[in-house]
């Protein structure tokens, strides 16, 4: 093995978008018949790092990357994942790709059917074939043993379970005869228990057939459990790259989540007396961020924080208690139960939230700041109108929405023009502010506030930060703050909730050590005083 | 499983809820318009000739996922077009209309590939621009031949050129072929004629929609119906197979326009192609096709109910309120709500399948209690 090359060779891969880096001198090798488990937290660049040995157009489009991939010892630089396929390299992605009108076999074949000559191909050309179901339903069968499992080959796709959508859809890589590296993206995510031991074992016997599996989860056990090598990418940078024999769970869990910063100072965990929000089995259908029976209280006064990666639910839990996207359980609020699927009666009942999604959600971008600032406020609370000939007709009160917004573009720090600029002219963060601000102006008793940080500068960061934990100690809102990023949870809240799989996987105090949350975000057995 | 049950009945009903109204309205209409039977019989027959091969035309759009091609207006004018041209030659009998089907192949195809080009500008809105596309296409057939022909390409002809010298009159006479492929090979059951000769075209075309479906191409359509971009990702062509589908359905179309007027015997030049593209789509909705599902037995399910109809409908509102024209209204009020509630119908389906997401979720739940 020494004196020959590698199957696959990336070598000082960097890619950047539009100045922003996402992979930074990445370099690794996977040999023959090897399996390497990648992982990292979302955004670290595992799929970036992907779709640029797939030759995915997004790269190209942006710009392409630099850097060398080899396979074989040959330098290779997919311009389409057509080409990558025709090399033997396939995906599994997260995502199906399947036609849920199609059996088993037809989705295996998928483009790749076997056909039979007849006469009107002499006519038309080869797509006038017919359909060789016989032999079909063969090539379907041996790739399906090939995973290793019991599929039935005639089945639909939309009236599988979920698990065997997924051994459909590797048996489709697998079914091509020249496959030689194939790339599992977060595979078991769907998966139960059963299925995804299943998996894994096919996985084992795939490489001791000498394909070479790049495994993507992040489920530690299984990486554990199943890879020959692990590489861990933080930021864009490969933070550790060793056999799996000689690491463990802790140790990448702690690589992963990383940056042994010491936590920002906090005051002495406080302690409050009574339960305001109370969540119970709640489901959300908000496609991409599934939440399934989530129950959590939320003590008046405090800041909660909800955090998991990416695509495991924690963002489905504010939009489903506000109303944005349907879902069901118990809301209760203050000693009274709120009715769910309705944004109005979310809002009326005191609770505001700001969302993730600033331009579409949190503000009408067209139109100038006080009315960013005062619109809500005046749609659910009657503020800022005058009664004109007895209440007939109401009319906007213009000085008073002038007032208060230049009084939260003094207070927030908002870097503007002055109240009558557009929302459209702002920079992230001083749209995030102004979202913060039409928040505050309803004098929100309970207040989402949905990655508040996300895409914004450091500086703006801490002012967003700082103003929600003022607003929490001077007027006493209890805050929910979703976000992404541990550490600002950590900096911010006092107890903190982690999402894994739609479900909490446990509660903890901000307190505690960032790899004990690490590890709840990563599916391991929760340290203690979880949830469930 | 009683639950199951009750959901499959239900399922049942939702997705043929249109002919079982049809059902009902032609059950109730049936004795109202005392007619007989074989009457009835006869009509039916008659009604399959003209309008079967015309409403499978649309059957390949909808498998490849492009929805009720309102464009196989374009194959209509196609056919006509073949049909004005046999009659100014005064090429008469079988060989005239198979003359003006293969006349009407390369303009079919000149069209089609338009339209397909249009559509795949336009996914997702296909429906829409092709109904809309239909409209233009008929000023521009107008154009050609209210004033080109005759002026610009020659027609001999004095009996289909209006007395100014150019362009052609308001009907055309087609005496030369009317039905010369009906009575080809005729059969005679007590006194009504089955058209053996027609009928035989009409099971060809249902052969090749039967045996098309296993070819690749076929297969292909299939899976850009279901999805375009999991076509697109294991390498289909999308574009080009979502043209192809529509050429064949506007040339089957140019066919159909042919078959449908040898039977009536005359042409209306400026309105036939319009009235036949609304009549088709309805006939196959009304047969339980939806936008997304249609197979050859709703086409002719279709077209037995929807002309059912409208033949009794004048007798029946005559005998009930003593008003015939109620029939000729209820033909065009009658498509157009079809067309309607087939639209609305699948909107509605589409969310359901979306909000189906949650209660399984629900469900999930409920389980682990």
């Amino acid at each position: 093995m020494k004196d020959k090359s590698p199957l696959l060779e990336m070598r000082n891969i960097s890619k950047d978008f539009f100045g922003n880096s996402v992979l930074k001198d990445v370099s690794f090798k996977l040999e023959k018949g090897e399996i390497l488990g990648l992982v990292g937290e979302n955004g670290a660049g595992k799929t970036t790092l992907m779709k640029i040995l797939f030759g995915m157009t997004v790269i190209r489009d942006t710009g392409g990357y630099s850097g060398e991939i080899f396979l074989e010892g040959k330098p290779v630089s997919y311009k389409t994942p057509f080409e990558a396929l025709d090399d033997g390299i396939g995906m599994v992605h997260q995502e199906f790709s399947l036609l849920p009108g199609f059996t088993a076999a037809e989705n295996i074949l998928l483009n790749r059917e076997s056909t039979k000559n007849n006469f009107m191909t002499e006519l038309f050309g080869d797509r006038m074939k017919n359909l060789d179901r016989k032999d079909m339903r063969k090539r379907a069968l041996k790739a399906i043993g090939k995973v290793g499992v019991q599929l039935h080959e005639d089945m639909l796709i939309s009236d599988m379970p979920v698990g065997h959508k997924q051994f459909t859809e590797i048996a489709r890589e697998l079914e091509k005869d020249n496959i030689k590296l194939l790339v599992l993206d977060e595979p078991t995510a769907v998966l139960a228990e059963s299925e995804a031991e299943i998996l894994l074992k096919s996985m084992k016997k795939l490489s001791s057939e000498g394909i070479s599996i790049i495994f993507i989860s992040h489920r530690l056990r299984e990486i554990i459990n199943i890879t020959d090598k692990i590489l861990i990418l933080r930021d864009g940078r490969i933070i550790q790259e060793k056999p799996t024999s000689s690491t463990n769970i802790s140790e990448i869990a702690e690589a992963m989540v990383g940056r042994e910063l010491e936590v920002s100072k906090r005051e002495d965990v406080r302690v409050f007396d009574r339960t305001f929000l109370s969540v119970s089995r709640l489901w959300v259908n908000m496609p991409g961020e599934t939440v399934r029976d989530v129950s959590f209280d939320v003590n008046e006064g405090e800041i909660f924080g909800i955090g998991g990666l990416a695509g495991q639910g924690k963002l489905g839990i504010p939009n489903g208690i506000m109303g944005l996207f349907p879902g069901g359980g118990e809301i209760i609020l203050d000693g009274k139960k709120i009715g769910l699927n309705s944004p109005r009666i979310a809002l009326d009942s005191g609770m505001a939230f700001v969302s993730e999604d600033r331009r579409d959600v949190g503000l009408l971008l067209d139109e100038p700041l006080d009315w960013n600032i005062s619109f809500t406020a005046m749609q659910v609370q009657n503020k800022f109108l005058k009664p004109i000939f007895g209440n007939l007709i109401k009319w906007r009160d213009e000085k008073a929405i002038q007032n208060a917004a230049k009084g939260f573009i003094d207070a927030l720090e908002i870097k503007c023009t002055g109240y009558s600029q557009k929302a459209q002219e702002l920079s992230g963060g001083n749209q995030q502010k102004i979202c913060l601000a039409k928040a505050f102006i309803v004098e929100p008793r309970v207040l989402f506030v949905s990655e508040p940080t996300r895409g914004i500068d450091v500086g703006a960061k801490k002012i967003v930060l700082d103003t929600l934990i003022k607003n929490n100690r001077e007027k006493g809102t209890t805050i929910i703050m979703i976000s992404s990023e541990l550490e600002e949870l950590r900096s911010v809240c006092d107890r903190i909730a982690i999402v894994d799989e739609g479900k909490i996987a446990g509660i903890l105090p901000a307190t505690r050590p960032a790899a004990d949350f690490g590890l709840l975000m990563l599916g391991t057995a929760p340290v203690s005083g979880g949830a469930e | 499983m009683l639950k199951n049950d009750k959901d499959n009945v239900i399922k049942f009903l939702e997705t043929n809820l249109v002919p079982i109204l049809f059902v009902i309205i032609i059950a109730f209409a049936l004795p109202l318009s005392g007619f007989s039977v074989r009457y009835l019989f006869n009509e039916i027959i008659v009604r399959l000739v003209r309008n079967l091969f015309l409403v499978l035309a649309l059957l390949l759009p909808i498998m490849a996922g492009m929805g009720l091609n309102f464009g196989m207006v374009l194959g209509a004018m196609a056919g006509e077009i073949g049909l004005i041209f046999i009659t100014d030659w005064n090429i008469t009998g079988l060989h005239g209309m198979f003359l003006a089907m293969i006349l009407s192949i390369p303009l079919s195809i000149l069209l089609g590939w338009m339209c397909g080009k249009i559509l795949n500008r336009a996914k997702g809105r296909e429906m829409v621009t092709s109904y809309i596309l239909g409209f233009f296409m008929n000023g521009v057939y107008q154009l050609v031949v209210l004033y080109g022909m005759g002026s610009v390409i020659p027609i001999a002809s004095d009996s289909i050129v209006l007395s100014r010298g150019y362009g052609i009159r308001n009907a055309v006479n087609l005496t030369g072929i009317r039905q010369s492929l009906d009575k080809l090979l005729p059969l005679k059951i007590g006194t009504t004629l089955i058209p053996v000769a027609t009928f035989a075209l009409i099971a060809v075309l249902c052969v090749f929609i039967i045996w098309f479906r296993r070819t690749k191409l076929g297969q292909d359509m299939r899976a850009i119906g279901q999805d375009m971009a999991v076509a697109e990702a294991s390498g289909i062509d999308v574009a080009r197979t979502r043209i192809i589908s529509i050429i064949i359905s506007t040339v089957l179309a140019g066919f159909g326009m042919v078959i449908y007027l040898q039977n009536i015997g005359t042409m209306n030049t400026y309105n036939s192609h319009e009235q036949v593209g609304m009549f088709s789509i309805a006939a196959l909705l009304v047969g339980g096709a939806s936008v997304n599902r249609a197979k050859i037995g709703n086409a002719i399910l279709g077209v037995v109910l929807f002309h059912l109809m409208f033949v009794i409908s004048p007798m029946a509102g005559k005998n009930l309120i003593g008003q015939a024209q109620l029939g000729e209204y209820f033909r065009v009020f009658v498509s157009y709500g079809v067309i309607s509630i087939s639209l609305v119908l699948y909107a509605i389906r589409k969310q359901r399948d979306k909000a189906r997401a949650g209660i399984a979720l629900a469900d999930a739940q409920e389980v682990r209690d």
